[in-house]
């Protein structure tokens, strides 16, 4: 049998709408994922680096666990095996969110923090020690001399892998198809049930995943050229 | 009440005795220049006056206090002392201004505005008032380390340490880095500098220490250390850097 393309279809009716709407959820999903995934990264990474053994060793199993199991576990993990182990007030909380959408974004960020702490972390080592010294040399505490002197050198520096970590975050998304999150890979999933046009449907997605990835690293490359232009350089 | 007591300071790398038994007292006001060949453990004494290294045996007190005793707050230590390195060390990501206002807005809560006025004060007493809003990159080194004294100084602290501020200087730019420091000294400022200048240390030093191996092999008062050292490591240097 001979497959006929047809393009029109994707466009006509609902269908683009559901791309759309997909879309937007990726969207949404992936960017309250990053800013927990970073802020959680930058946690660990502070703990890591804290000199203070406990928590260097929960941090660093922490960033050993989340890195070397599949994301896809982890998401079923959550989804389906955290129920016992969850604290009350938090399964309350979460019952109340669209749990789905709400799982997805927990295994999204917990699983990006453990990468983006070891960027960190590399990127902090790579800023030389006397930076520490001179800060601590003037009477700022250890998470001053961290928050204001170190952390925003480290960043400029990790911008590259910190960009490719962005950019597998929002293609890992479309794993909470899995556990029936509606984002652009459910519903290009939807349209290719519907139309039985599966080349087009995947076409189409497979494109807003390439553009939504070239703009976000065009976006921040465009924002370091701009506002971190002078200082990298010592 | 002296302003820095150093009393029977002993510290080890390891195996490597890098003080030994250290005496020194400096008084309110007074300018010590510390000088001897590199290894000798001038840097680390003056290190160890803010503790950025911890010593092993042995006692420091700043105006009759141990800095060493359990209730004392080592950030708040370090606020009262500047220290300038031989690298400047300022922060690259931050503008010239910035540099300075850190410490002051961050560990004492000075307001900006009260801050940058003072910052801008401390630019234009080091002669470099119009660098404000300048990154470090954009100076040269030796507006760089004066930035660096204008930073030690905002934090008004009553001791200023100089390990080497001039030797990663080219020589035309040491004399404005020094001239910062000889105006420190006139106006009365408490100073400890490790440096290989003489003619700084003749000029304003009120005394002068030679280290060597971790010892103090000669102190006194610059005239007596140009003109009549005793120990014969003392002449010997002297000659070589004269």
């Amino acid at each position: 049998m001979q497959y006929t393309f047809n393009w029109a279809i994707i466009f006509s009716g609902e269908y683009g709408r559901w791309f759309l709407d997909g879309l937007a959820t990726t969207l949404e999903m992936s960017g309250i994922s990053i800013v927990l995934a970073l802020v959680l990264g930058t946690f660990l990474t502070v703990l890591r680096l804290s000199r203070i053994t406990p928590l260097v060793w929960f941090a660093v199993s922490y960033i050993e666990f989340f890195r070397n199991t599949p994301l896809m576990v982890q998401i079923f993990f959550w989804y389906f095996g955290s129920d016992p182990i969850l604290p009350g007030f938090f399964k309350a909380w979460l019952y109340r969110q669209n749990i789905e959408f709400a799982t997805a974004i927990i295994a999204l960020s917990t699983y990006t923090a453990a990468f983006i702490a070891e960027e960190l972390r590399s990127g902090i080592l790579s800023i030389p020690k006397t930076q520490l010294e001179a800060s601590r040399a003037t009477g700022l505490s250890f998470l001053q001399a961290m928050a204001y002197v170190i952390l925003p050198q480290a960043f400029r520096i990790i911008i590259p892998p910190l960009i490719s970590q962005f950019l597998n975050l929002i293609k890992n998304s479309s794993l909470a198809m899995t556990i029936g999150v509606m984002e652009l890979t459910y519903m290009a999933r939807q349209v290719e049930a519907h139309t039985f046009h599966g080349f087009e449907a995947f076409t189409v997605s497979t494109l807003i995943y390439l553009s939504l990835s070239l703009l976000v690293s065009f976006l921040i490359t465009q924002y370091n050229r701009r506002f971190l232009r002078i200082g990298s350089a010592r | 009440m002296p302003m820095i007591e150093i009393h029977n300071v002993n510290k080890w790398y390891g195996d490597f005795h890098v003080l030994k038994n250290i005496n020194e007292t400096v008084e309110k006001g007074e300018v010590l220049v510390i000088c001897g060949p590199s290894g000798s453990g001038k840097s680390t004494l003056v290190r160890c006056v803010n503790r950025l290294e911890e010593i092993d045996q042995g006692e420091i007190r700043i105006e009759g206090k141990s800095i060493h005793a359990k209730d004392q707050d080592i950030n708040r230590l370090r606020a009262e002392i500047g220290i300038v390195f031989q690298q400047f060390n300022l922060y690259p990501h931050l503008t010239v201004l910035k540099n300075i206002t850190l410490a002051p807005m961050k560990v004492k809560k000075i307001p900006r505005e009260e801050a940058e006025t003072t910052a801008l004060a401390l630019l234009e007493r080091v002669g470099i008032g119009n660098q404000a809003h300048k990154y470090p990159v954009e100076l040269s080194g030796g507006q760089q380390q004066r930035v660096a004294i204008a930073r030690a100084l905002a934090m008004k602290p009553k001791i200023m340490l100089f390990d080497e501020p001039t030797s990663a200087l080219d020589p035309e730019m040491i004399n404005e880095v020094l001239s910062v420091m000889k105006d420190l000294a006139r106006e009365g400022m408490t100073m400890l500098c490790v440096t290989h200048e003489m003619g700084f240390a003749r000029e304003v030093a009120d005394r002068i220490i030679f280290m060597d191996h971790g010892e103090i092999l000669e102190r006194g008062t610059p005239e007596h250390f140009f003109t009549n050292p005793q120990h014969e490591r003392t002449k010997a240097f002297l000659k070589e850097i004269l």
